[in-house]
């Protein structure tokens, strides 16, 4: 992969990616500053780069406003509980998409991928009393249901695309020799998809963690995750830049280290079937 | 001692009594304005005093409006106390979705309350939500400006006069803007004040017969004089400044003149944010002659919904947040100037807060808007700023994001007032008005 | 290998996942189609009765309702447009040998895990602020009079922020296809001398056609539903009503729920044909 170059183009392509990669970068190491700054100085002209007074005020009021952990505790357990639901049910699925392919098959899939596209809030109303009548409003259970919802047809096509990949003759070598179905799946299937669907889980986690419209509307105080926090901070009266960017890195901070430190597995099945 | 209030004193006691044998949690769904921010502060004081524990559901204004108001059209029952306004109060209480408020005790002594106040939280003469702060709106001028200008603010300008003193007080070089008003969009933003300020020229939104009125000479009388006037002595870009945007630009020396909300005084002669601070004046909302000014009235205000579990513990709540007490109680840490305004005549009666530099401007203001009479031609609605019926929020918000589009340069004042003459007309039809 | 037995056990085992989105789908469905045949205004008392297609016809002849088609396909075509060049270059940017490529890759995929209402709440005051915004300082700086994004490029604003949420998507995406590029194919047209354009046209670009499908389907998904990032910073004005922010409209603020299922299955209607349009296209380029 890593082609010969010359030191000069390898210099150039440094400094242009680098300087790329700042560039797009630069929004969120802007609101991490400025989450330190005082805040008059987080609208100075000029405005300060890295000589402010640097301060830790910001995230001293908001936790003071906000039971902080609460919400992170929600995010996690939303974010991972809807993923794992998720997977659970998704995994057979795929797994019969990809080996017991039929003339529907194609069809299904999309048809499962184009109910992501029904605009959420022509349903507010009938989702929010279906929820009043099974009580499951304001609670982590609830939404768990319907964040796993919303991300199975990405699930589904996420590791159906990736157990495609698995050449079949290897599951026929195992039946040949003698494994159940559920043994086929669990021994031979799945170690081989472990990272495909460690990249599934990582994408969903993310995107279970933004998801905000559902989060917001169906909470209130017990179960609402960090998408409900970050609401009590935009637009206040008064100037609110830095405790704004205080409360955004508190918010982004857990799944972006989480995104990082993960990113060689994320990327890995990332490919949704694109690489051939 | 009535017999009422004896009655009234002796439920609170018994409520007194069993809640502290009955500690319950109440939610609380609020706007993450400064006020509230202090009152959740102060929350031990209440968990104190009743044994109660409170979790607070802080949110942006517009997500909140969205989020209780889903909540209490389905009876959800996701909040034991919302904060709602005077728009909100009026249409709630007379679908019977909150609980009536008329049996407070009598050491919360709801008579106290303004009577503008607590005519605008009332349905039927029932009140259905306690009055956490109220405002009106009036001029704030920096003094020194005014005097570089050579001009002097009358008590009561007219139109006119801002109009001419903007002018004069306008120096782009200095980065100082004659008049900074709501351009926003959103019926609470600039929907409001155009408004309140269209009430002042003789406009209305409706008229007896619920049609609407944009096509009358009123309205672009309104629009072009603020037009004209914002692009002679406004900031820069003022279609997407609202409340807040303004706050901060006055703050900052960046304005000669702001109309916005009363409690903006407080915000303003904070020498802790305010770099303006020992040169603000007020003045009432200016009119044009017609007998109407162009200031509105609004209260935030605390409402149970009907069908919580914990109305008596809510009820408390109530009391204690919107109570004389808990005027002191921020008085005595924060001083008097950080008090909840425009609740309580009895605030504007206390010495201590005659002190503060606009109490009596603010009282004034509140005092001189009239919800049930707040146009020139009669009008078949109540509310100053707005229409007191459930579709008026939808409709202006769309009316205010054409006029936006005026203040921004993308279409002209007659194109936005056709439009809002239609869009109007059409919801009001779908609402069976018509 | 598909026998009987395993053409049923995988029956079963696809069962519970589309009894799942059955019941999601169908489920508002019925009810977004039994509202929307009604007068029902929350605020009213709820269920005034039947109005047949009323609603239908009052939400598109509503003077929003095509500028909010035209607003939906804008910012669809304008951030699949940006997200699938600016991938496409970038991608073939990280896959050059340089020092540090894993810090910029994480550099690059960052905004990715950012959620919408911060990224559109940052972008929106710390950037956009035509008083206190960083772009305002920088236009200034140039003596240039600074934009107001938020109503005088109301559209390009957005596109914009949701462009950079996107593009860590497509290029990492468009980055795994390179690196399944046969590189001794590359280099061997490098030694003839093929230009760079003409490599990027023949070689890089045909390789990569798959990827953009698959993004190109994946964010579409995503994009037809965009509302936090309209919500938070236009709440719709300036021409920024899409087609999901119009329904929101009619149902939240006007509080006129059957108008706005109506919107729902017009928006419904709408899906769908991009469902057809986009499986016509990633069937053939996905098949195989």
């Amino acid at each position: 992969m890593a082609r010969a170059v010359t030191p000069r183009r390898r210099l150039i392509n440094t400094i242009l990616a680098w300087s790329i990669g700042l560039l797009i970068f630069f929004p969120i190491l802007w609101t991490i500053l400025t989450s330190f700054k005082p805040e008059g100085q987080a609208i100075a002209d000029p405005p300060l780069f890295l000589f402010f007074d640097w301060t830790l005020e910001n995230y001293a009021i908001v936790q003071e406003r906000s039971n902080y952990a609460r919400y992170l505790t929600n995010s996690i357990i939303i974010s991972v509980g809807s993923t794992l639901l998720g997977i659970l049910v998704a995994v057979p699925a795929a797994w019969s998409m990809a080996f017991v392919p039929s003339k529907r098959t194609k069809n299904i899939l999309m048809w499962m991928l184009s109910t992501k596209m029904l605009p959420a809030v022509g349903v507010l109303y009938p989702i929010y009393i279906l929820f009043i009548k099974m009580s499951l409003l304001d609670s982590r259970l609830g939404l768990v249901i319907v964040i796993m919802l919303i991300n199975l047809p990405i699930i589904i096509w996420m590791l159906y695309t990736y157990f495609k990949e698995i050449p079949a003759p290897i599951l026929e070598a195992a039946r040949m020799d003698g494994a159940s179905l559920r043994n086929e799946i669990l021994y031979v299937l799945t170690p081989m998809a472990i990272p495909g669907i460690a990249s599934t889980i990582l994408l969903n986690i993310i995107l279970a963690w933004n998801e905000a419209f559902w989060t917001l509307n169906l909470t209130a105080a017990k179960a609402g995750p960090l998408t409900a926090f970050i609401a009590s901070y935009s637009s206040p009266e008064g100037l609110f830049f830095a405790k704004l960017s205080a409360a955004s890195t508190m918010a982004i901070a857990p799944i972006l280290i989480l995104g990082w430190f993960s990113q060689k597995q994320l990327v890995r099945g990332l490919t949704f079937g694109a690489v051939k | 001692m009535t017999f009422k209030s004896v009655i009234g004193a002796a439920t609170a006691l018994t409520l007194v009594a069993g809640s502290a044998a009955l500690a319950e949690t109440i939610t609380i769904a609020t706007v993450n304005n400064g006020d509230m921010i202090r009152m959740q502060g102060y929350t031990d004081d209440f968990t104190a005093k009743t044994g109660h524990t409170v979790e607070w559901v802080t949110l942006e204004e517009n997500v909140l409006r969205q989020r209780v108001t889903t909540d209490i059209s389905t009876k959800g029952g996701a909040f034991d106390i919302m904060t709602i306004g005077m728009y909100e109060t009026p249409i709630w209480g007379g679908n019977g979705w909150l609980v009536a408020l008329d049996d407070l005790s009598a050491d919360y002594d709801a008579g106290d309350i303004l009577p503008a106040m607590a005519g605008g939280l009332s349905h039927d003469g029932t009140l259905y939500a306690a009055p956490f702060y109220g405002e009106s709106s009036m001029v704030m001028y920096r003094t020194d400006l005014m005097e570089k200008a050579g001009l002097e603010m009358p008590a009561a300008p007219s139109w006119s006069f801002i109009a001419k003193a903007a002018r004069e007080m306008t120096d782009r070089d200095a980065g100082i803007n004659g008049i900074c008003l709501r351009g926003k969009a959103g019926w609470g933003e600039g929907g409001a004040f155009i408004t309140a300020m269209s009430n002042s020229f003789g406009a209305r939104w409706f008229d007896e017969d619920w049609n609407a009125q944009f096509d009358t000479r009123e309205w672009s009388d309104t629009l072009n004089f603020f037009v004209n006037m914002m692009s002679d002595s406004g900031p820069a870009g003022y279609a997407t400044n609202g409340f807040n945007e303004n706050l901060s630009l006055f703050q900052q020396g960046k304005c000669g003149m702001w109309i916005d909300a009363t409690v903006a005084a407080s915000f303003v002669t904070n020498p802790k944010d305010s770099t303006v601070a020992d040169s603000v004046g007020f003045a009432l909302a200016p009119d044009n002659g017609m007998g109407v000014r162009s200031n509105w009235l609004w209260a935030w205000a605390l409402a149970i919904p009907a069908g919580t579990q914990n109305v008596a513990a809510a009820k408390q709540f109530i009391e204690w947040a919107t109570s004389k007490d808990y005027i002191e109680l921020v008085a005595a840490n924060e001083g008097w100037a950080n008090v909840p305004p425009g609740a309580r005549t009895s605030l504007y009666e206390n010495a201590n807060y005659k002190d503060v530099p606009f109490a009596q401007m603010t009282l004034d203001s509140i005092l001189s808007a009239d919800p049930n009479n707040s146009t020139v031609d009669p009008s078949p609605y109540v509310g100053v700023q707005f229409a007191a019926i459930p579709e008026f929020a939808g409709i202006a918000t769309e009316v205010s994001q054409e006029f936006s589009a005026v203040y921004a340069g993308q279409q002209s004042v007659e194109d936005a007032l056709k439009k809002a003459q239609a869009l109007t007309n059409d919801a009001m039809e779908a609402a069976g008005y018509r | 290998m598909a026998t009987q037995h395993s053409r049923s056990a995988a029956r079963m085992m696809m069962a519970p996942a589309v009894v799942l989105l059955l019941g999601w789908m169908l489920v508002p469905l019925c009810m977004t189609l039994y509202f929307s045949f009604k007068k029902y205004l929350p605020l009213r008392g709820g269920d005034l009765g039947w109005v047949g297609f009323d609603n239908y016809v009052r939400f598109v002849s509503s003077s929003s309702f095509w500028p909010s088609v035209y607003a939906t396909l804008i910012i669809v075509g304008g951030v699949l447009a940006i997200t699938v060049v600016l991938g496409v270059l970038l991608a073939i940017l990280l896959d050059q040998p340089m020092w540090g490529q894993g810090i910029v890759r994480m550099l690059v995929i960052a905004p990715f895990f950012v959620m919408p209402t911060v990224s559109s709440l940052v972008w929106k005051n710390m950037f956009m602020d035509p008083n206190y915004g960083l772009l305002a300082y920088l236009w200034r700086f140039f003596g240039a009079e600074p934009v107001q994004w938020m109503s005088q490029a109301s559209l390009p604003s957005i596109v914009m922020i949701v462009s950079w949420q996107w593009l860590p998507f497509a290029t990492l995406i468009l980055l795994t296809a390179i690196q399944s590029l046969d590189s001794e194919q590359l280099e061997a047209s490098e030694m003839d001398g093929a230009p760079v354009i003409s490599r990027f046209w023949h070689i890089i670009l045909p390789h990569l056609s798959r990827a953009i499908t698959v993004v190109i389907l994946i964010q579409t998904i995503f994009l037809l539903s965009i509302f936090a990032e309209i919500f938070v910073t236009t709440g719709g004005a300036f021409g920024t009503k899409t087609l999901s922010y119009l329904i929101f409209q009619r149902v939240l603020e006007s509080q006129n729920v059957g108008l706005g299922s109506a919107g729902g299955v017009y928006a419904i209607i709408l899906a769908n044909i991009v469902a057809i349009f986009l499986m016509r296209i990633v069937g053939k380029n996905l098949d195989n």
